[in-house]
């Protein structure tokens, strides 16, 4: 392998190892929230420096590849989404700690008198999050379309979800303050997912050059 | 054209990466060009359109027969023994092997790789060519060589030493000297094979410089092995390789997105 390829597959496997650790974030802060485990929450805490540190790490190879490579086509490609993919995947880690924040002090709350499921929007912002990491892996543009997608399921799980809090807060004011730290979450749990399908976008421009950002589910 | 993941594919143009860079009156069309030296094919059916005004670069590692192609453009080639030219290669729609040969290279100049102007001063290197070619008559040729030094951006740096001799310019200048000569004759088509490599960066901006701005008035084919220099100032780009034409399309998509293997491996520089 020449030494410029070496580079840029020491930039490809940083964003995974990124990508990786914001991945464990995520699924950490949403198990501290569901299952009230206060040591997964400190843990995604403690790794959002390691998040920010990778991502100046990352931009740092990127600046470095376009001065000495100039890259064009497939290179040039992998350098934008890079860009762009570490500033998903930075955001993710700190939506990820303020769902961990979140966790921390509703676990010394009282629960709320009624079930409110976030198993089903968790659940998918997760597979969101792993699939869009995944096609990025694989270099599979078929897997990121089905993650971009998947957004629409995660908009209408959210208003599921704040829909029934609504509900909750109309007929219990005592239940408004946890009630509207829940919203919160699901919100920052929907961003998660906005910014899966924003990498999704990137890896279907890495490995087609085609921009699919701002379409329609039909024309993606 | 659909914009696809590079595949392997046979060393052959498609007809939609042909098709995406045509036009409907091209400046000059090579059809099924065919060449060799000897026993050597060197080209291998060509196909390829050159649009009035605008600049195509030839890319391709060293051997590919880009140089062979461009010099066939003005029949250059015939100056070489044992060579041989099948297929046809129009200008305005007529064939240039139908057409004299002088006329030909007064309308399609060419341009270099090492500067060779003549043993004469930067004045005598302008007006020979015209002079030659009964074209002085009605104009001074102090205005012909002001006009054409303007055209190659050098008038100011020469306009006091236009009886000294060109070898005492510096390389950059020498070869914009090359490029006003050749414009003097006012020429349809400038073709230019690596006109660059022999030069400092200041003054291969220079050049590039001049090329953008003199397209309006002539269609211009470069050779370059400066894959940079092609994404700066082309407007097409066709990659080649082992005498064939591989791709040719809009340089912004051979350099963010080409659609045949074998021209993302060369200008990645993972081959050539």
């Amino acid at each position: 392998m020449r030494p410029f390829e070496e580079d840029f597959k020491s930039l490809n496997d940083t964003l995974l190892s990124m990508g990786s650790l914001v991945a464990h974030s995520v699924q950490r802060s949403v198990l501290s929230l569901v299952e009230k485990n206060e040591d997964y929450a400190h843990q995604v805490i403690r790794d959002e420096s390691r998040v920010d540190q990778m991502e100046i790490k990352i931009d740092d190879m990127v600046t470095s590849l376009i001065v000495r490579e100039q890259p064009v086509a497939r290179d040039m490609r992998l350098v934008v989404a890079a860009i762009k993919i570490t500033t998903d995947l930075e955001r993710m880690g700190d939506l990820a700690v303020h769902i961990a924040e979140r966790a921390l002090s509703l676990m010394v709350l009282p629960p709320l008198p009624a079930t409110i499921n976030f198993g089903d929007l968790a659940n998918l912002v997760e597979s969101m999050v792993l699939g869009s990491l995944d096609s990025f892996v694989k270099r599979d543009p078929e897997t990121a379309r089905g993650i971009v997608t998947a957004d629409d399921a995660v908009d209408k799980a959210r208003n599921e979800i704040q829909h029934r809090l609504i509900e909750l807060m109309q007929t219990d004011a005592a239940t408004v303050s946890r009630a509207l730290e829940y919203i919160i979450v699901a919100r920052k749990l929907e961003r998660i997912g906005d910014h899966a399908t924003n990498i999704a976008e990137d890896v279907i421009f890495l490995t087609q050059g085609i921009d699919v950002r701002h379409r329609v589910a039909e024309v993606v | 054209m659909a914009v696809n993941q590079p595949q392997p594919t046979s060393l052959s143009m498609t007809s939609e990466s042909t098709a995406a860079a045509q036009t409907a009156t091209p400046k000059m069309r090579a059809s099924n060009v065919n060449f060799y030296y000897g026993k050597f094919h060197a080209l291998h059916d060509v196909n390829l359109e050159f649009a009035t005004n605008k600049v195509t670069a030839l890319i391709g590692p060293s051997g590919c027969g880009k140089s062979t192609f461009l010099r066939n453009l003005n029949r250059i080639n015939e100056t070489l023994r044992d060579t041989r030219l099948e297929g046809e290669i129009a200008l305005d729609g007529e064939n240039i092997l139908d057409m004299d040969v002088t006329e030909i290279r007064r309308r399609i100049g060419m341009v270099f790789q090492r500067p060779n102007p003549f043993p004469k001063s930067i004045f005598e290197n302008i007006t020979y060519g015209p002079k030659i070619n009964g074209r002085l008559k009605g104009q001074s040729a102090a205005d012909l060589v002001e006009k054409s030094l303007r055209r190659a951006a050098l008038w100011e740096e020469v306009k006091d030493k236009l009886h000294e001799s060109a070898y005492a310019l510096s390389g950059g200048q020498q070869q914009r000297l090359c490029i006003a000569r050749a414009l003097a004759v006012d020429p349809e088509v400038l073709l230019l094979d690596e006109p660059c490599s022999a030069l400092d960066p200041i003054a291969t901006a220079k050049i590039e410089d001049l090329l953008v701005t003199i397209k309006d008035q002539c269609t211009i084919v470069i050779v370059t092995h400066n894959m940079q220099q092609a994404a700066r100032v082309a407007d097409t780009t066709g990659f080649f390789l082992l005498g064939k034409l591989i791709e040719h399309n809009k340089t912004d998509v051979i350099f963010k997105n080409p659609s045949k293997k074998e021209t993302e491996d060369y200008i990645t520089g993972r081959f050539g």
